[in-house]
């Protein structure tokens, strides 16, 4: 015999406590649904305006012009995306050493009682707002750093960053050779070393020419320059690099360093030769992340890269210069509405467009790399 | 035995070559590189941070109370010279970021975290969220300037006065949405599966145990992002510059708590940071002012890291 | 009836008598005396496309303590959680077959599992009490089905139970973290029985705890079964032959092709039985200890 039957209706919650659950749901799925709604606003937003920009513009206009005059219809857009490049460059000469270095330090030195000391000491550099660092920028950094750059200096520190550019290219170009000649790309690869090798030839080579320009050229400068804002820029971006690279290194397991020191290795040679390479892709993706931040990064550019709201063409770090970002804010800055001649509001749109594809492209490959190092360990 | 295989003179080299390799006089130097970017690094930090005090000094030091309660002004030497509408502007602005992205960005997380299915849909959104952390900040004024000011999109310039404090805050909240949404997340995901499953023995709906379990172990992990994107909001200016922060025509001092004015012009403390910053080329005077108003943010801003530096590792020590 | 005639998932449910298995799987003593509270038929359990469980067909009596035995990774975790809905709380399990408790379907669409829950409690492998106080933890359950009232009656009865009242009377309000491991675990039985189900659930809820703790959570199974239907996993065959009154065997049936292990039943009897004079052989060599 059963023991007393149940039926399914006994098998069911209070309809309110139902009915509940039901609408919380919704709500939680409406909230989910905003963050969709916002980037679906904000690439079209940026693709309806940058639209008209692209069909309306005179495309030959906008290279080799005197400069960017957004509201005199004047679109020069390497008088932008040149110092936009040269403040990346400058941010992540500063920012690449100082935040890898103070990352492995962290990683592979400090004890515990240090580290709990120096982390968050990192953590208030990265909370400080830019705007204080566009402050600082001007104010200290250009008449005390970069003002203090004589001819000299620079043409030292110039050949410095070339010639070790120019040793690890070297290396790299050397190691896929050795490679090749062993067979150990696979053809469809091949293309692509011999293309990798070309590109940091090329790139030495445009460094070069570009850094010998400059010091022919040089005329020191104390208030805002290119120089300046891309120090400041730096300084805000070296948190960035020392956590995800940090991160990056924690992840290698213990077991690797044990092994290492096992055989023998000093703590150096663990931490170049074990350390480093099992690291390399978080790595990459750190200093990713830190251009993309810097391209990206608006205010103190804005308030110290030396320019108004139009600027002549200039490839000088010690010039005053418009950045890509700079150029959006200094354009609609002081204002509540821009305006200007035929497609001025436009242009906005336009530059802030290149400005989304890029970072988002470097983004994108950043989680790549990141991927990676979580894939590996 | 062995002793005697060894002769004196290479016992000499490896006594030596153990000596030598004692000193490693490379790997002393790589460590001292290493700490000096680090010593580097902090000491920039520690310039900065004595730079904008020394520099502050001239207003906060005499006139502290005047600069706190005085308007913008285009000569530093003014009497009345002050952020006091740069104060109301970036109060209002947090409160309209705690109101709006909070709830939303937690909510998004909860049902991203707790109630989505594990499909290509789900896992579009998580990235499109990621992706949407590292859009530059000045791109979400081009969005606050569409959306907010020129009413491109549902006529809500009429609802936001156009440029206005509302407008600004809106925006920022828009920008820290996808910061809170991934905190919130981890938070959540570090809650211990048993918890939830005790909760489902004992005949606990999903949002119950949501509501009983996740939230609360969650909490400090959550208000650890809020409090980071809050203090992100509050600094930010690129964005409030699109959407029309200005420095110049604004109206009297409103009072602190005075929702009337938040759809007038308006500005924020890093934008009087910015102007006055910039002015300083003109009038040395500003120099002091920017850094006297540097200082009264970095006081909230900071507090609000330090507080959530602090809470996290709390209770990162609490839970192991 | 034959079983092979019907569809999976619907079931006679005045017909469904434990008596007529598939004659492989012998049933414990006439059925017809004793009452079902569970009754399994053709369970699989997949996740994703593996099946983790197959063609699972047992039923369970009532206030006896039924344990589900057999080697790790033969699913006996897996089909101990298809009673009170669990697995779906699993992303892409899915159960096929059917289980019906007091004669209703447990996967009927209409059925809701967080009710299933409440009447069928689980306590699990790790002792998981609430980051709250002894009280609160308790009390949880009949809070979250609106229950306002009688509270403390509710938790000092659930407490008492479970043999832990007169350790923890004095300290309710305490949080429960502070309590050992055994007596965690008793709380969570305390938890599990506030909300006063019929069945308890148990998933190796001693395999956390040392000789003396699960002696008394043995103890307190013996008390308690005259109240409460019980269903327990454990891999110590000495345990489920000191407290359970019948007795199922899993094993893992493994394919090397495709490397992969499911789950099956091999036999279901009398404890006595199956661990004095089973009827299959890889019972024997199990609770003999040739094999597991």
């Amino acid at each position: 015999m059963h023991s007393e039957p149940v039926t399914v209706d006994q098998l069911q919650i209070a309809p309110a406590r139902r009915h509940r659950e039901v609408i919380i749901r919704y709500s939680l799925v409406v909230t989910a649904l905003v963050s969709v709604l916002v980037s679906t606003l904000i690439v079209w937003s940026l693709l309806r305006e940058a639209w008209t920009f692209i069909t309306g513009v005179v495309w030959a206009d906008t290279w080799g012009q005197q400069g960017w005059f957004p509201r005199r219809g004047l679109y020069d857009l390497p008088t932008i995306i040149v110092p936009s490049l040269i403040i990346t460059g400058v941010a992540m000469v500063v920012a690449g050493p100082l935040g890898l270095g103070a990352a492995v330090y962290l990683s592979e030195y400090a004890n515990p009682r240090v580290r709990s000391w120096l982390k968050p000491a990192l953590e208030i550099l990265a909370g400080i707002p830019s705007v204080v660092l566009g402050f600082f920028a001007l104010t200290w950094i250009a008449p005390n750093i970069v003002g203090r750059i004589g001819k000299e200096t620079f043409l030292v520190v110039g050949a410095a960053l070339l010639l070790g550019y120019a040793a690890v290219s070297a290396g790299i170009a050397r190691a896929k050779i050795r490679q090749y000649r062993e067979g150990a790309i696979d053809p469809s690869a091949r293309i692509g070393a011999v293309a990798s090798i070309a590109v940091l030839v090329v790139v030495f080579a445009l460094a070069a020419a570009w850094t010998l320009n400059v010091w022919l050229d040089f005329a020191p400068n104390n208030a805002g320059s290119l120089a300046a804002a891309g120090i400041g820029v730096g300084i805000l971006v070296i948190p960035l690099v020392a956590s995800i690279s940090e991160d990056a290194m924690a992840a290698v397991p213990d077991s690797l360093r044990e092994a290492s020191a096992g055989l023998g290795a000093r703590k150096m040679s663990t931490a170049t030769a074990v350390v480093l390479p099992a690291a390399i892709s978080g790595i990459v993706a750190a200093f990713i992340v830190a251009v993309s931040r810097a391209i990206g990064e608006t205010m103190v550019v804005f308030m110290a890269a030396g320019a108004a709201d139009a600027a002549r063409f200039t490839d000088s770090p010690f010039e005053g210069g418009l950045t890509m970002t700079a150029a959006m804010a200094s354009l609609a800055s002081g204002t509540d509405s821009v305006v200007g001649e035929g497609l001025t509001f436009q242009s906005l749109y336009f530059v802030g467009l290149m400005l989304f594809l890029i970072t988002l492209s470097l983004n994108i490959i950043a989680s790549r790399f990141v991927s990676k190092v979580r894939e590996a360990y | 035995m062995v002793s005697r295989l060894v002769d004196d003179r290479s016992r000499a080299a490896i006594a030596a070559s153990i000596e030598r390799r004692r000193v490693d006089t490379r790997g002393l130097l790589f460590k001292v590189v290493l700490q000096s970017c680090l010593l580097v690094t902090l000491a920039l930090l520690a310039v900065l941070l004595v730079t904008v005090a020394l520099d502050s000094t001239d207003q906060l030091g005499t006139r502290l109370w005047d600069f706190l309660q005085g308007t913008l002004r285009s000569r530093s030497s003014d009497e009345s010279l002050g952020i006091h509408q740069g104060m109301y502007g970036s109060l209002w602005i947090a409160v309209i970021v705690a109101v709006l992205a909070f709830p939303i960005g937690i909510g998004a997380a909860v049902y991203l975290e707790e109630y989505a299915p594990r499909n290509r849909l789900t896992a579009f959104i998580e990235v499109n969220i990621r992706n949407l952390a590292g859009v530059p900040s000045v791109v979400y004024g081009l969005l606050g300037l569409a959306l907010l000011l020129n009413g491109q999109i549902f006529g809500l310039d009429r609802l936001t006065g156009g440029s206005s404090a509302l407008s600004g805050g809106i925006t920022l909240a828009i920008l820290v949405l996808p910061i809170v949404i991934i905190t919130s997340g981890e938070a959540f995901r570090a809650v211990p599966m048993e918890l939830r499953e005790g909760a489902y023995g004992v005949g606990a709906t999903r949002w119950e145990m949501i509501r009983t379990q996740v939230l609360p172990y969650a909490a400090p992990g959550i208000l650890t992002g809020t409090l980071l994107s809050m203090a992100r909001a509050v600094g930010e200016a690129a964005p409030l510059i699109l959407v029309g922060a200005v420095t110049g025509r604004l109206g009297e001092n409103p009072g602190l708590f005075d929702i009337g004015a938040l759809d007038d012009r308006f500005t924020a403390l890093p934008i009087v940071i910015t102007s006055w910053t910039v002015q300083s080329g003109r009038d040395d005077g500003f120099t002091a002012a920017a850094a006297a108003a540097i200082v009264v943010l970095l006081v909230f801003v900071l507090m609000m890291n330090s507080a959530a530096i602090l809470l996290r590792n709390r209770f990162e020590k609490k839970r192991g | 009836m034959s079983m092979t005639d019907e569809a999976p998932r619907v079931i006679d449910r005045m017909a469904a008598t434990a008596g007529e298995a598939s004659p492989e799987q012998a049933m414990p003593a006439p059925a017809a005396e004793r009452d079902v509270v569970f009754q399994s038929r053709d369970v699989n359990v997949y996740y994703g496309s593996f099946r983790a469980v197959r063609d699972v067909t047992f039923t369970v009596p009532k206030n006896e303590i039924m344990a589900l035995i057999g080697p790790s990774g033969c699913g006996k975790s897996t089909v101990l959680r298809c009673y009170n809905r669990m697995n779906d709380l699993i992303k892409d399990a899915r159960v096929t077959g059917a289980i019906t408790y007091r004669g209703t379907d447990l996967y009927d669409e209409r059925v809701d599992p967080v009710e299933v829950r409440r009447r069928i409690g689980m306590v699990f492998q790790k002792p998981n009490p609430f980051p709250k106080s002894i009280f609160d933890n308790v009390a949880y359950g009949p809070r979250v089905a609106g229950r306002k009232k009688d509270l403390d009656d509710i938790v000092e009865n659930s407490l008492r139970k479970a043999a832990l009242w007169d350790e923890v009377s004095d300290r309710l309000k305490d949080s429960a973290l502070g309590l050992s491991g055994g007596q965690q675990q008793r709380l969570c039985i305390a938890r599990a029985i506030a909300v006063g189900p019929d069945v308890l659930l148990m998933d190796e809820p001693c395999s956390a705890l040392d000789p003396i703790a699960t002696a008394r959570i043995e103890d307190l199974m013996q008390e308690i079964k005259q109240d409460y239907t019980i269903m327990i996993v454990t891999h110590n065959m000495q345990q489920a032959a000191r407290v359970s009154d019948t007795t199922a065997f899993f094993t893992a049936d493994v394919r090397s092709e495709n490397d992969t292990r499911t789950g099956i039943l091999v036999e279901v009897d009398t404890t006595q039985k199956i661990f004095s004079n089973p009827s299959d052989e890889r019972t024997e060599n199990y609770v003999t200890g040739r094999f597991g």
